[in-house]
């Protein structure tokens, strides 16, 4: 006990070099700020938050909405704070900014939900509270009081078991029935990649998508165990890049295979950094390590803000491993209901599809219309409710206040609803004989979602 | 350090690069697919819909020089049967009939007829102007030779004004002009544009007319021609808003005619002929085979077949269906938006084909 203990409390006092977490700002830095100037560029902002009329929010978020043809502010200071974090520039207050501008941004429409965005959001949170500005940053330049070259190990270690939950929670995810026995969605998936060079044969090949399938558990489960051993982080990391290159080949995936392909640089030792500093130095004068080694950063374990700071992060990763598994609190299959389905790094898992049209009903005369979606919704906010019960609700509620506020007492909402996944038949979704403006959301089980009448078994 | 870095891009491209010479072709040949629908269904449906609207055109300069019942029972005929062939093109608006626009200046209804009499007696209109759709076309025809008055001797008197003569010989020639374009394009090198356009991006031909015909079946066919005139969308039936309104007996005719274009051009069918190619129905049979899910080009048939038993029952006016018995209006939609699912949900799962190019990340 005793020297568990002892120990743990070496544990918190360890240090090591600061390099790694240096070159971690600087790539987390720059590659956000490459995505938004990519997002801009690409037209996104205005036609993911300033064009459509309605945007669906998050349980307890509804107050987050895109603010107009402003919203382009929250994007510029996202965008700014990511390149201040790259150049360690102010950097405590840039990186609460990304934080908070970049998590008010995804809050701001569930419809453009993503894994990577949320990854996003945790690493710049878990970041506010790491020294990665005293190493080769404009701070520490400035400021040789704060200059350090040794900072406390866990600091290190943090952003790599953050990087080891994503892999492993991905993994299983996918020790599930549909990916290994049927090897869905990729049978769906791969073969509409038919017209990539060499690879679109392959990728018709049944045996291919059964391959891939399990290779890519595989991989997810081991990756972070293949980069913590010396012996097999050069193998883990080149595993890493054929993986993500390969994916961002196939899907639409944006900037998330550079974000991992840069943040698991992290595990490598320090000299793998420093030669890399040393290296962009030439070019860039400001990122040459400093010339005074020696000085080591250490927290003083005993003082409050040390104590809160440590339960803090106790608690972020407590919740983190406990998190992706509240789906077993629910009844009913998790790829049907998506109850407890998001924040769990299930990525990939799912092709599913839905068409769901609304009823409106007119209580005393009995009077009804089906509503055209496409008045309401962008294609895109079309596609992402059709199959997701807690849009479907708040779509519902939406439409009932249009509807009142347009002279109509007294309505009732009905759907009908038909959802396809991993390419079973398109089956009824959502129980047609029960109002929705009678339905109000909560965490509870929708009770209202009709069965999938299949199974998938596995995590 | 950099050497390693790039040796393992070297490692990671050639990994994904290895393996064989073989073709990069799949069991489905997708150019044999486009190759059907552009040289035997798509072409030989414009160049008869184009001989249609010439000889209406021809029709309307014949009526418009000697007006009587007989040239006006012609021009009729000539309408009827161009309105006819329409629905075997209307659903391809991709080339030259996406961009000048076809659909919308060839069948926008319910015709304006406020802004077509205000236009035509004052002589200046500009045709081409998209505010001007719901002013030309077939329904605008539509209103020229039947609705201008209760009886055919009061309509021939309105021919008397030269406006009217005009207005109407505008009309054929706009509508054969929109039509020219598009027929010389297919003619003169997008046929090949087209087939050569095989690739799996969202502007690759498969997928660009896959969401042409499914957005064909669910807005003009389900919604425009059935749903809206039976009130699906307003809760109250609008006989007035049906194709053909003037003609009065010959909206359930054009329905029919634009359901047998989507079945046949889902079963890859010849214009024209009952010959078969490959289509939706041969590409769904081989991505049935990987997939090996139920079959679903033929759940597709059926629906079709239900479609077909439901809405024969349906008198050959819209507007007195509504009217009379609702119900079995109502009962056609039902019967297509079956279809209208399995198209949206089931086949574009199977294909991969997005149901709107959504331009954003996914994961």
């Amino acid at each position: 006990m005793l020297m568990a203990t002892d120990s743990i409390s070496r544990y918190w006092n360890k240090t090591t070099q600061a390099a790694p977490l240096a070159v971690f700002r600087i790539l987390f830095g720059s590659l956000i700020f490459m995505s938004m100037i990519r997002f801009w560029w690409n037209g996104w902002i205005e036609k993911l938050y300033i064009e459509p009329q309605f945007f669906f929010s998050y349980y307890g978020f509804e107050w987050v909405k895109p603010w107009g043809p402003y919203t382009y502010i929250i994007f510029f200071v996202c965008g700014v704070s990511a390149l201040f974090v790259a150049l360690g520039y102010r950097y405590r207050l840039s990186i609460v900014l990304l934080f908070l501008s970049f998590t008010y941004i995804e809050l701001m429409d569930k419809t453009t939900y993503l894994n990577h965005y949320y990854f996003v959001s945790l690493i710049s949170f878990l970041m506010i509270f790491l020294p990665a500005h005293n190493f080769t940053s404009v701070d520490a330049r400035k400021n040789p009081k704060i200059s350090y070259d040794r900072i406390p190990q866990w600091t290190i270690d943090s952003i790599k078991l953050m990087l080891g939950i994503v892999y492993f929670y991905a993994g299983l995810a996918k020790l599930n029935s549909d990916w290994l026995i049927h090897a869905m969605p990729l049978k769906i998936w791969l073969p509409g990649g038919y017209d990539l060079p060499v690879l679109g044969y392959w990728l018709q090949q049944v045996w291919v998508h059964y391959a891939l399938s399990w290779i890519g558990a595989l991989y997810d489960l081991s990756v972070p165990f293949l980069l913590l051993y010396s012996a097999t982080r050069w193998l883990g990391y080149s595993l890493v890049i054929i993986f993500h290159l390969l994916t961002s080949m196939l899907f639409p995936i944006g900037m998330f295979p550079y974000i991992m392909i840069a943040s698991t640089l992290i595990f490598f030792p320090p000299k793998l950094h420093l030669n890399l500093l040393n290296h962009l130095s030439r070019w860039v004068e400001w990122i040459r390590p400093g010339s005074q080694p020696g000085r080591v950063l250490i927290y003083d374990g005993k003082s409050l803000r040390q104590k809160v700071k440590v339960s803090l992060f106790i608690a972020f990763f407590a919740l983190q491993l406990t998190l992706p598994f509240r789906y077993v609190l629910y009844p009913g299959e998790l790829f049907w209901t998506e109850e407890g389905f998001r924040f769990s790094w299930r990525v990939m898992l799912m092709e599913k599809a839905g068409s769901t049209n609304f009823k409106i009903v007119d209580k005393q005369t009995g009077k009804w219309f089906y509503v055209d979606n496409s008045d309401f919704l962008t294609s895109f906010q079309e596609k992402q409710m059709s199959f997701q019960p807690d849009f479907i609700l708040e779509y519902a509620h939406y439409l009932k206040k249009h509807f009142e506020d347009q002279g109509h007492q007294d309505i009732e909402i009905y759907v009908d609803s038909y959802v396809a996944l991993n390419g079973r038949p398109s089956r009824p979704y959502i129980n047609p004989n029960i109002d929705l403006t009678k339905k109000s959301e909560t965490l509870k089980h929708k009770d209202w979602i009709l069965p999938f009448n299949d199974e998938i078994t596995g995590l | 350090m950099k050497q390693v870095l790039f040796f393992l891009l070297g490692v990671a491209l050639i990994s994904c690069d290895s393996g064989s010479n073989e073709s990069t072709d799949d069991n489905f040949d997708r150019q044999a697919m486009l190759v059907n629908w552009a040289d035997n269904i798509i072409v030989p449906a414009y160049k008869n819909y184009e001989g249609e609207v010439d000889a209406l055109e021809a029709q309307a300069v014949v009526f418009t020089n000697a007006p009587t019942e007989e040239s006006l029972a012609t021009l009729r005929a000539k309408w009827r049967s161009a309105y006819l062939a329409w629905q075997w093109v209307a659903i391809f608006e991709i080339g030259v009939a996406e961009t000048n626009g076809l659909q919308g200046y060839t069948n926008m209804y319910p015709a304006n007829i406020e802004e077509i009499e205000s236009s035509m007696l004052s002589g200046s209109y500009n045709l081409e102007l998209p505010s001007r759709r719901d002013q030309q076309g077939f329904p605008a025809l539509d209103y020229l030779i039947y609705g201008l008055a209760s009886s055919d001797a009061e309509i021939l008197a309105k021919y008397e004004n030269n406006a009217y003569k005009t207005y109407l010989t505008d009309l054929a020639k706009r509508l054969q002009t929109l039509t020219s374009e598009v027929v010389n394009d297919w003619e003169s090198g997008y046929r090949d544009t087209f087939v050569n356009n095989d690739g799996s991006s969202a502007t690759g031909a498969v997928n660009k007319l896959t969401n042409d015909y499914i957005f064909y079946f669910e807005k003009h066919l389900r919604a425009s021609k059935v749903g809206i005139p039976a009130g699906v969308f307003s809760g109250t039936p609008d006989p007035t808003d049906v194709e053909a309104y003037y003609a009065s007996d010959f909206s359930k005719e054009l329905f029919n005619e634009a359901l047998a274009c989507s079945k046949a051009f889902f079963n890859g069918q010849h214009f024209g002929s009952t010959q078969t190619g490959e289509g939706f129905k041969t590409y769904l049979d081989y991505l049935n085979s990987i997939s090996g899910g139920t079959d679903l080009a033929q759940q597709i048939i059926d629906q079709f077949a239900a479609i077909e038993s439901t809405s024969s029952s349906l008198t050959s006016s819209f507007s007195q269906q509504v009217e009379s018995n609702n119900e079995l209006m109502l009962n056609t939609y039902d019967e297509l938006q079956k279809n209208v699912i399995n198209f949206k949900i089931d086949m574009l799962q199977l294909m991969n084909v997005k149901v709107d190019y959504v331009d954003a990340d996914g994961d």
